[in-house]
């Protein structure tokens, strides 16, 4: 029974741990939270002009933070899926999304296939220096005729009996990391009339003959990232070059965007709490008509909705989280979660510069960036609508 | 696919639960469904539910879920009683699920929790086996939200106390023998003069009539008027001038019920309609292949499962004894009105069918549409959280 000043008056501030958390993922949050703060935020605005340095995965790698949950075997620290939910999470505070989406595409989306399906040779060649940071990853699915409907890609991977080599044509856009990567994660067809099974992943080096990086694509948000057109003209690589199994690309792809979804949502959910948490204090501190404007009802009442939408999403992203760790395929709760962090950070981000008024609208804030970043949560990774078409066939619809 | 990917394990249940609750929900399935589903209409028909039904209800042990062994009670957990809460949906009627979770869930705890021996066996024992029917009364015609301006006066005489005064929306207040009682025990104070009354309802000058309601029609709802009834001290709840506090102290566990409950109700609704959908036709296709369809159930899923991920974060932080007031006041925001949201689309996907009565859809539509108002309003949920953030 809880004593009576603990009901007149709840200690709000009390802590709470969430159960899949544990002391050691609580000290990996601080070191990573005192290394972007020192060392990331700071060149947020500077990064938004020039996009941010190779130097900052190089130095990531240095620290550790690139392989969180890669084996130790490799160079990674063998930690839990978590620990890269805690990375996620805590990279929100450079208050670049720019940047930790370039990170993200390099830990989540082209590592993990690489260590799951990967050969020891490519693990040594790629995955080793690449959580060193030593080398950087990116990952090429979407072309400029196909993004939702991975099926339709058209770049064609043919084989050369002769050299036991294939031939790649094609090309690929939107390619997060595109112009400083060292190895893309190519998806290809190797049988274009197979649909679904006739895709076969590659990895195809970027400095090979024929790969060209067509042009910086300017963008709505995420401006301290590089996003790449990419061309490929009889670019060769030999047969070892391939990534899984022949036909199978794109059932390894659909597994990896799993992982990539719900980090994707964390960082969602992170940025939201960061952009609330300066709104807040915005609030308490501007004051109209004689008093804090965060003291009029109906700005609180929009606080109480906006903490109330991301606690909601953080504890749907830990629950899947916990499903996902404990090695289930949750896809409908992993798109569940997706969809909904990633609209509530929109959301939170509109409201936010609301509260903010014209200040909202200025750069200085910084939350006009936050809105355009987060803008490509519902977008990047599968949109809102092939999030609710994943949702609703799951039942059988 | 399998030779390609890592083989899933298997589903585990959302902690705080686990394989052992399992049990206790299928039994508590079994009964609703088989012994209270079948007279929902019935009893909605009659805007009453028979009184026997708590007899019913212990018989199984489940008006005693959460209380010691020694009191009648399950020696259960709050755990125990938050499946119980979970499965009245099942019911098919939002009155029955009031009334059994007025005596359970608000007027039996402040008993348990403040009361003197002597007045848990008088009244907690009996309502526990059933034998006595428990009602709490706070709101009052001019006092809801407002809870320090409830006006019904308990003025000490020789013995006791005699209360004049009204109460409001009370569910059971028909056919409570008993009410926990909200009072004002001094003129002044605001939330110091409050004190909590156990009044007998066969007492001289209590008198109760029901109110028609929007839903919960099986539900016994009352406006009850007290002209000059005699209370004996000995049934006084805690200590005088304390009643605020008994007010707060099970309040979370109100909400928080509620939110079990919303979530429960949400799913019901979404599982019968999925399933006309998928047999229901229209231009040659069941209508839940249609991507509107699919899509408003996709829309109903994220509401579902995001709504349960907060209530059962919520509910594992009360039940390891955390002041999750702010948790437990976002899981009740996040439920109630997404639980007539979602009643509503189900009633939209079922079309005509949808409206009449004979598909329970606009039967659970009207009862939800009381979880935004019932147990704090979504407004005072959000003037609670405002103040937790410091605003």
């Amino acid at each position: 029974m809880a004593t009576t000043p603990s009901v007149l008056k709840p200690d709000h501030g009390s802590s709470r741990k969430h159960f899949i958390f544990t002391e050691e993922h609580d000290q990996l949050r601080e070191s990573i939270h005192r290394f972007v703060v020192a060392e990331l935020a700071p060149h947020a605005e500077e990064w938004e002009q020039t996009t941010f340095p190779d130097s900052v995965i190089h130095r990531m790698g240095e620290l550790g933070f690139l392989g969180l949950s890669m084996p130790e075997a490799y160079g990674g620290q063998g930690g839990d899926y978590f620990c890269n939910l805690v990375l996620a999470e805590e990279m929100s505070y450079s208050r670049c999304g720019g940047l930790t989406m370039g990170v993200a595409v390099h830990t989540d989306m082209a590592m993990p296939p690489i260590h799951l399906f990967g050969t020891e040779e490519q693990k040594q060649e790629w995955l080793v220096p690449a959580i060193k940071g030593e080398k950087i990853l990116c990952l090429g699915i979407t072309e400029p005729d196909a993004g939702s409907d991975v099926a339709g890609i058209k770049t064609r991977a043919v084989y050369d009996e002769a050299n036991d080599e294939y031939v790649i044509n094609g090309s690929k856009t939107f390619i997060t990391n595109g112009h400083r990567a060292d190895v893309i994660v190519l998806v290809t067809k190797t049988d274009p009339d197979a649909g679904h099974g006739g895709i076969t992943l590659f990895l195809v080096p970027m400095d090979l003959p024929g790969v060209i990086r067509e042009k910086k694509l300017e963008k709505l948000g995420m401006h301290a990232s590089d996003t790449a057109l990419l061309a490929f003209q009889d670019v060769r690589v030999p047969a070892s070059a391939m990534l899984g199994e022949k036909g199978k690309g794109f059932y390894h792809i659909s597994w990896e965007l799993q992982g990539e979804r719900l980090i994707g949502a964390a960082g969602s959910v992170a940025g939201a709490q960061r952009v609330f948490e300066q709104t807040l204090k915005y609030a308490q501190e501007r004051q109209a008509f004689g008093r804090p404007i965060g003291n009029f009802q109906v700005i609180r009442h929009k606080f109480a909705e906006m903490a109330t939408k991301i606690e909601t999403a953080r504890q749907m992203v830990y629950t899947t989280a916990w499903r996902f760790n404990n090695g289930e395929y949750p896809v409908r709760e992993i798109s569940i979660a997706k969809l909904y962090a990633s609209r509530i950070g929109c959301e939170v981000a509109d409201e936010a510069i609301q509260i903010h008024g014209g200040a909202g609208y200025m750069k200085e804030y910084g939350v006009e960036r936050a809105w355009r970043d987060t803008r490509l949560n519902r977008i990047g990774a599968g949109t809102d609508e092939i999030m609710l078409e994943v949702i609703g066939r799951s039942y059988g619809l | 696919v399998s030779s390609v990917l890592p083989t899933p394990s298997e589903r585990r249940l959302l902690p705080p639960f686990t394989d052992e609750h399992e049990q206790l929900r299928e039994s508590i399935r079994r009964f609703i469904v088989n012994e209270v589903a079948p007279h929902a209409q019935e009893w909605e028909d009659a805007r009453w539910f028979p009184d026997e039904l708590f007899g019913e209800f212990a018989r199984h042990g489940f008006l005693g879920l959460k209380y010691p062994t020694e009191y009648g009670g399950q020696g259960g957990d709050h755990l125990h009683e938050a499946i119980l809460c979970e499965e009245l949906v099942h019911a098919q009627s939002g009155g029955v699920g009031a009334g059994i979770g007025a005596h359970i869930n608000i007027a039996t705890p402040p008993v348990f929790k403040f009361g003197t021996e002597d007045q848990k066996q008088r009244y907690l024992v009996p309502a526990i086996a059933g034998k006595k029917i428990a009602a709490l009364g706070i709101t009052e015609p001019d006092a809801g939200s407002d809870v320090a301006s409830i006006r019904t006066l308990a003025k000490k005489v020789d013995g006791g106390y005699v209360v004049n005064g009204s109460k409001m929306f009370i569910t059971n207040g028909v056919r409570a023998d008993f009410v926990v009682m909200a009072v004002k025990t001094t003129g002044e104070g605001g939330h110091h003069g409050i004190s909590f009354l156990i009044v007998d309802t066969d007492q001289p000058g209590y008198s109760a009539s029901k109110i028609e309601k929007l839903g919960w029609h099986a539900s016994d709802t009352a406006l009850i008027s007290l002209e000059d009834v005699v209370v004996p001290e000995e049934n006084l709840l805690g200590e005088e001038n304390q009643g605020f506090y008994l007010i707060m102290a099970n309040f979370q566990w109100e909400r928080l019920i509620m939110a079990l409950g919303a979530v429960a109700a949400m799913q019901r609704c979404f599982d019968v309609t999925l399933k006309y959908a998928l047999e229901r036709k229209a231009f040659g296709r069941e209508i839940g292949h249609f991507q509107v369809i699919r899509h408003k159930f996709a829309e109903m899923a994220v509401t579902i499962e995001t709504a349960r991920a907060m209530t059962y974060h919520a509910l594992r932080l009360f039940h390891e004894g955390t002041d999750a007031v702010r948790e437990v006041t976002m899981a009740k925001l996040a439920t109630q009105r997404a639980a007539f949201d979602v009643a509503d689309e189900c009633l939209q996907i079922h079309g005509g069918n949808g409206y009449m009565v004979e598909y329970g859809i606009e039967r659970a539509a009207r009862d939800l549409r009381l979880g935004p108002i019932g147990g704090g309003t979504d407004e005072i949920m959000k003037e609670i959280l405002g103040k937790t953030m410091g605003l």
